[in-house]
C-alpha cells in the first residue's frame, strides 16, 4: 500500500492541492483570489513536472497493474503540465479584464490534470474511465465558464452532451471487452487478445476507440470540436487544444499497444482510416473559416490526423514518431494561441482573420512570429514542424501504409493554403482598422518564445528525440 | 578552411539576421543602410566563393570540401560540391549582387526585402550543397518561403493569385518527393547522398491496383522526384504557375527566379533522379524527351502570341529550359555538359533579359509591349545591350546561347532523331519571337507621346550588366570554362548510369534464358 501511494504521489499532491485551495479560497477571497491561486497552480505545475521529469525512472506499477509510472506516462505528464501551466499563465491577464476569472478556473484545471495523469498512467479499463472523465467532467464546467454568453454555455453543452454520447460508446466497449477478457486489466486483455481475438473483443476494441476517437477529435468524431473552440473563452480554447490531446493521444497509444498490442492488425486499418480522415476534414474544411479559433480547430483536427498517422503504424518508431509530434503540436500551439489572446480591438477579443490586414506593418516583430508558426503548423521547411511530420510519414511508411503518406501528404499541400491565407492578410493586405496587441508582456514572451523553438529547435530538438525514443520503448515490447 | 562551404552558405543568413536583430526605422537612412548591408553580405559571399572555385580539382570526380554533422532522426547535415554543382553555386554568388543592385530602387519595407532575398540566397547556396537527402529537401522547400513573400509584397496587381499559385504547385510537387524520400530511407537506411548515389534501389516490375510497373520502385521513385523537378524546372504542361510568377514578381524576384530557382530542376534531376534511378529513368526517358521537345515548340509558339515582355521572357525561359532536360535525359557527354552549360549560361542571359524589362518598367511602369517602341532613338545603350542579350537568347555563335543549344541538339541526335528534329524548330521559333519583340519595343520611329521623355540607362544599370555581358561573351567564345569543370564529373555519372542499365538488362536476359 505504502508502495503504491508513493507511484501515484504526484497525483495525490495535486489533488490534495486542488482540494485545499478550493475550501481556503470558499471561506476567504473567492474570486479575489483567483489570479494568486492561477499563479500557485501554473507553478505547482512547473513544480511536479521538474519532479517527475528529473527524479522518475524504470518502471513502477501500482494498485496490482490498474496504473503504471513508466517512461511513456512521464514523457506525456511533463508535457501535460508544462503545456498547462503555460496556458494558465498566458490566460490570466485576459480573463481578469473580461472579468471571468473565477476561483474554480485553476482549481478544475488542476483537477482536470489530475484526470489526464491518470489517464495517461492507465493500466486498467477502470483507471481509464476514472481519469477520462475526471478530466471531461472539469473542462465540461470550464467550457462554460462565461455563464452570461450564450455561445459559451452552448459550447459547454455540447461538449457535455456530446462527450456523454462517447463515454457512453466506450463504457460500453469497454464492457464487452471485459465479457470477452473476463478482466479489465490491460495486462489480461492483451492476453486474452493474443493472434485471433473473438469477434466481441473486437467490437470492444473498435467502441473503445470511437470514445477515444471523440477526445482527440478525430473525424467522423469531430463534430463538436469547432463550436466549442469557437465558444468557450479563448484561454479555454488554447487550454483544449493543447494538453487535453496530449493526454488522449497519449491513451490512444495506451490502449491499442498495452490492452491490444497484440491484435496490431485489426486496430490498424480503422487508425489509419480516422488518420485518413481527418487529415483531409481537417485540410478542406478550414479553408472557407474566418474565425481564427474555429480555423484553429479544424486544423487541430488535422493534426490529430497526423498523430495518429504516427501511431497507426504499430510500431515503437511509430509512437515516438507520435510523441514528438505531440510535442511539437503543443508547443506550437501554445505559441499560435498566445497570439490570438492578444488579438483585441478596443478591448475586445477579435478572432476575425480579416482584421490582420496588414499587421505586419504594425507589429513586425509579432507578424514574424506568427508567420514563422503558421508555416511550421503548414509543415513547411526548415521548420520543427517539417519534422514533426517528417517522423510521422517515415513511421508510416515503414509500417507498410505508403499509401496514408502519400495522402497526408497530399492533405498538408491544401492544409497550407489555410495557413497562407492568414500570411496573406499579415503581410499583402490592405491597410484597414488597426489591431491591438501589445497589452500582455507574458503573451509577446510565449509567441516569441515558441516562434524561437521552431526555428531554433532544428538543430537538436532539445534532446526530446532521444526521450521520446526511450519514452516510446517502455509502451511497445 | 574546413567549413568554408557552410561559410558560404551562411554569411547572407548572418546579414539577414543583422539587419532583423539591429537596423530600426523606415527612413531614408535606414533604407540606405539596408541595402549596403545586402550589397556588402552579397558581393563578400561571392568573394569568399571564389575560393571555392579556385582550389577546386575538377579532375576529381567525387564530392569536395565535404563536411559532415550528426543531426537529429540519424540525419547528417552533409555539405560538399562537385562538378556538376559547383558552378551552380558559383551562378547564385555571382548573380546576387546584381539583383540587390537592380533593387536599388525598392522604397517600401526595404529591410524586410533585402530579408528576404539575403535568406533565399542562403536557401539557394544550400540546394546545391547539401549531400543529404533530407538537408537538400529542407533548402529546397525553405526558399519557396522567402520566394512567396516576395512575390506577394512586393510584385504586381495579380501577386496574390500568383504567389499563392507559385507556392502550392511546388509545394505539391515536392511532397510527393518527400514521400520517396521517406522511401529511400527507410531502404538504405541513409540519407547520405553519397551513400545513395552507390545503393541499388529495387526495379522489379510489379502491379499495384492491376497497373503493371515496368522498373518497380524505381519508377515509382523516379516519378516522385519527377513530380517535383518536372515543376521546378518547369516542364510542360506544369509550366503554367511560371509565366504568373514571373509577370507579378518584382524584377530582382524575376531575376533570381529565371537565373537561379529554375536551375534547381534540372540540379535534382542531375543529382538524383539520373543516377539513383537509372532504371526508372531509362523506363521513363521516351516521355521526358518528349515532353522537352513539346514544351520548346509549344511554349516558343506562346511566347509569339504574347503582349506582355516579362511573360513573353518567362515562356522563352520554359523553352530553353527544354532543351536542358532534353540534354539531361540523351544521358550522353555532349547531352549533359550541354544541359549544364546551357543553364549556367540561361542564368546570365534571362537574368539580364528580365533586368532588361525592368529597366524601362521603372521608367514607364507597364510592361505592355504595344506601350513602346522606337526607343533606340532616345536609348542607344540601352538598345545595344537589349540586341546583345536578344541575340544570346536566340542563340547566336559567339554567345554563351549558342553553345548550349548546340550541345544538347548534338546530344539528343545521337539518341532519336525525331526528338531532335522537332527541338531544332525551336531555333527558328526563338529567332523569331526574341526579334519580334526586340523590333516591337525598340525599333521604329518614336512616335508614342509618354516615351518622348525616356532617359537612357544610368552608371548604376550600366555597371549590373556589364559583368553579365562579359559572361555571356566568354562562355560563348571560350566554353571549356564550363566542361572542363563539369566534364568529368559527368563522365563518371554517365558510366555509373550505364553500368547500372548495363547490370539489369543482363539481369533480365539471364531471368529470360533461364524461363
Amino acid at each position: 500500500m505504502q508502495a503504491d501511494l508513493t507511484v501515484i504521489l504526484p497525483e495525490i499532491v495535486i489533488s490534495v492541492y486542488a482540494l485545499a485551495a478550493l475550501l481556503l479560497v470558499a471561506y476567504t477571497g473567492k474570486d479575489k483570489m483567483a489570479g494568486m491561486l492561477v499563479w500557485l497552480t501554473a507553478g505547482l505545475f512547473l513544480l511536479m513536472a521538474l519532479w517527475i521529469g528529473a527524479t522518475g525512472n524504470g518502471t513502477h506499477t501500482a494498485f496490482g497493474g490498474m496504473f503504471n509510472d513508466d517512461g511513456f506516462a512521464r514523457f506525456a505528464k511533463v508535457t501535460i503540465l508544462l503545456s498547462a501551466a503555460a496556458v494558465l499563465v498566458l490566460g490570466r491577464e485576459y480573463m481578469q479584464r473580461r472579468d471571468i476569472l473565477r476561483f474554480e478556473y485553476p482549481i478544475l484545471i488542476a483537477l482536470s490534470a489530475v484526470g489526464m495523469m491518470v489517464m495517461v498512467s492507465a493500466g486498467d479499463l477502470m483507471a481509464l474511465y476514472m481519469g477520462l472523465e475526471l478530466q471531461s467532467l472539469a473542462l465540461y464546467v470550464v467550457a462554460s465558464l462565461r455563464r452570461d454568453s450564450a455561445k459559451s454555455t452552448e459550447a459547454g453543452l455540447k461538449y457535455f452532451v456530446l462527450g456523454a454520447l462517447s463515454s457512453g460508446l466506450l463504457l460500453y466497449g469497454a464492457s464487452l471487452t471485459y465479457g470477452y477478457a473476463g478482466t479489465t486489466l490491460f495486462s489480461g486483455i492483451i492476453a486474452a487478445a493474443e493472434g485471433q481475438a473473438p469477434i466481441g473483443l473486437l467490437i470492444g476494441l473498435v467502441l473503445v476507440i470511437s470514445g477515444l476517437a471523440f477526445k482527440i477529435s478525430a473525424v467522423p468524431f469531430h463534430m463538436w470540436t469547432p463550436d466549442v473552440y469557437e465558444g468557450s473563452p479563448t484561454p479555454i480554447t488554447a487550454f483544449f487544444a493543447t494538453a487535453p490531446k496530449m493526454a488522449a493521444m497519449a491513451l490512444f497509444a495506451r490502449v491499442v499497444h498495452d490492452a491490444f498490442g497484440g491484435v496490431v492488425g485489426d486496430w490498424q486499418q480503422v487508425l489509419a482510416a480516422l488518420s485518413l480522415l481527418s487529415m483531409f476534414l481537417g485540410a478542406v474544411a478550414a479553408i472557407g473559416q474566418t474565425d481564427i479559433k474555429r480555423l484553429m480547430a479544424y486544423s487541430s483536427i488535422a493534426h490529430m490526423g497526423y498523430a495518429l498517422m504516427g501511431l497507426a503504424s504499430g510500431t515503437v518508431f511509430g509512437v515516438q514518431a507520435m510523441l514528438i509530434y505531440m510535442a511539437i503540436y503543443v508547443t506550437m500551439n501554445i505559441g499560435t494561441f498566445a497570439f490570438i489572446l492578444s488579438m483585441e480591438r478596443d478591448g475586445q477579443p477579435v478572432t476575425d482573420i480579416r482584421s490582420l490586414n496588414m499587421y505586419a506593418k504594425a507589429q513586425p516583430g509579432r507578424a514574424l512570429a506568427m508567420l514563422i508558426l503558421l508555416f511550421s503548423l503548414a509543415g513547411v521547411p526548415p521548420l520543427l514542424g517539417f519534422f514533426g511530420k517528417l517522423y510521422v510519414l517515415r513511421a508510416a511508411y515503414e509500417g507498410g501504409l505508403a499509401w496514408l503518406a502519400v495522402a497526408g501528404v497530399v492533405a498538408s499541400v491544401i492544409g497550407a493554403f489555410y495557413y497562407l491565407r492568414i500570411v496573406f492578410y499579415m503581410y499583402f493586405g490592405e491597410e484597414g482598422e488597426a489591431l491591438e496587441t501589445g497589452r500582455s508582456p507574458v503573451q509577446w514572451a510565449f509567441l516569441m518564445a515558441s516562434a524561437a523553438i521552431m526555428l531554433v529547435g532544428i538543430i537538436n530538438m532539445f534532446g526530446v528525440e532521444a526521450i521520446a525514443q526511450a519514452a516510446a520503448a517502455t509502451l511497445v515490447n | 578552411m574546413d567549413n568554408l562551404l557552410s561559410i558560404v552558405t551562411f554569411i547572407p543568413a548572418v546579414a539577414a539576421a543583422i539587419l532583423a536583430i539591429f537596423l530600426r526605422g523606415e527612413d531614408e537612412a535606414a533604407q540606405k543602410n539596408a541595402k549596403w548591408v545586402a550589397m556588402i553580405a552579397t558581393s563578400l559571399t561571392f568573394v569568399v566563393s571564389l575560393f571555392i572555385l579556385f582550389d577546386f580539382d575538377s579532375a576529381n570526380t567525387g564530392f569536395q570540401f565535404v563536411e559532415q554533422r550528426e543531426w537529429l532522426l540519424g540525419l547528417q547535415y552533409k555539405m560538399g560540391v562537385d562538378g556538376i554543382s559547383v558552378l551552380f553555386v558559383m551562378l547564385t554568388t555571382f548573380m546576387m549582387p546584381l539583383t540587390i543592385a537592380a533593387s536599388w530602387n525598392v522604397t517600401s519595407r526595404v529591410k524586410e526585402y533585402m530579408i528576404a532575398f539575403l535568406l533565399l540566397e542562403t536557401l539557394m547556396l544550400g540546394v546545391f550543397m547539401a549531400l543529404d537527402l533530407v538537408l537538400f529537401y529542407l533548402f529546397f522547400e525553405a526558399g519557396l518561403i522567402p520566394m512567396f513573400l516576395i512575390i506577394g509584397i512586393w510584385g504586381g496587381k495579380a501577386r496574390i493569385y500568383a504567389s499563392f499559385k507559385f507556392f502550392l504547385y511546388t509545394f505539391l510537387g515536392s511532397v510527393l518527393m518527400l514521400v520517396a524520400m521517406v522511401a529511400m530511407f527507410s531502404d538504405a537506411g541513409t540519407t547520405d547522398v553519397v551513400a545513395l548515389l552507390k545503393h541499388e534501389f529495387a526495379s522489379d516490375s510489379f502491379s499495384i491496383l492491376g497497373i503493371h510497373i515496368v522498373g518497380g520502385m524505381q519508377t515509382l521513385m523516379f516519378l516522385a522526384f519527377f513530380a517535383s523537378f518536372a515543376v521546378k524546372m518547369p516542364m510542360w504542361p506544369v509550366h503554367t504557375w511560371l509565366p504568373d510568377a514571373h509577370v507579378q514578381a518584382p524584377t530582382a524576384g524575376s531575376v533570381v527566379l529565371a537565373a537561379i530557382l529554375l536551375k534547381m530542376g534540372g540540379y535534382g534531376f542531375l543529382r538524383f533522379s539520373l543516377p539513383m534511378f537509372p532504371i526508372g529513368a531509362e523506363v521513363l526517358t521516351p516521355l521526358v524527351l518528349w515532353m522537352s521537345a513539346i514544351a520548346i515548340v509549344y511554349t516558343s509558339l506562346v511566347a509569339l502570341a504574347q503582349e506582355d515582355m516579362k511573360k513573353l521572357i518567362a515562356y522563352s525561359s520554359v523553352a530553353h529550359m527544354g532543351y536542358v532536360t532534353m540534354g539531361i535525359f540523351a544521358a550522353n557527354q555532349q547531352g549533359i555538359d550541354g544541359a549544364i552549360f546551357q543553364m549556367i549560361s540561361h542564368g546570365f542571359i534571362s537574368g539580364a533579359l528580365f533586368l532588361c524589362v525592368g529597366v524601362i518598367y521603372d521608367r514607364m511602369h507597364t510592361r505592355d509591349i504595344d506601350a513602346y517602341g522606337g526607343l533606340v532613338n532616345r536609348m542607344p545603350a540601352y538598345a545595344l545591350i537589349f540586341m546583345f542579350f536578344t541575340m544570346a537568347n536566340v542563340g547566336l555563335p559567339g554567345t554563351s546561347g549558342f553553345v548550349g543549344e548546340f550541345l544538347t541538339l548534338v546530344g539528343i541526335f545521337q539518341v532519336n532523331t525525331w526528338v531532335a528534329a522537332v527541338a531544332t524548330t525551336g531555333v527558328i521559333l526563338s529567332a523569331a519571337y526574341a526579334l519580334w519583340l526586340y523590333r516591337r519595343v525598340v525599333m521604329g520611329d518614336l512616335i508614342k507621346e509618354s516615351l518622348k521623355t525616356i532617359t537612357d540607362m544610368s552608371k548604376r544599370e550600366r555597371a549590373i550588366f556589364a559583368p553579365l555581358v562579359v559572361m555571356t561573351l566568354l562562355l560563348g567564345v571560350y566554353p571549356r570554362l564550363v566542361t572542363d569543370i563539369t566534364g568529368p564529373s559527368v563522365e563518371a555519372l554517365i558510366s555509373n548510369y550505364e553500368t547500372a542499365q548495363a547490370v539489369a538488362s543482363s539481369a533480365t536476359q539471364v531471368a529470360e534464358t533461364s524461363h
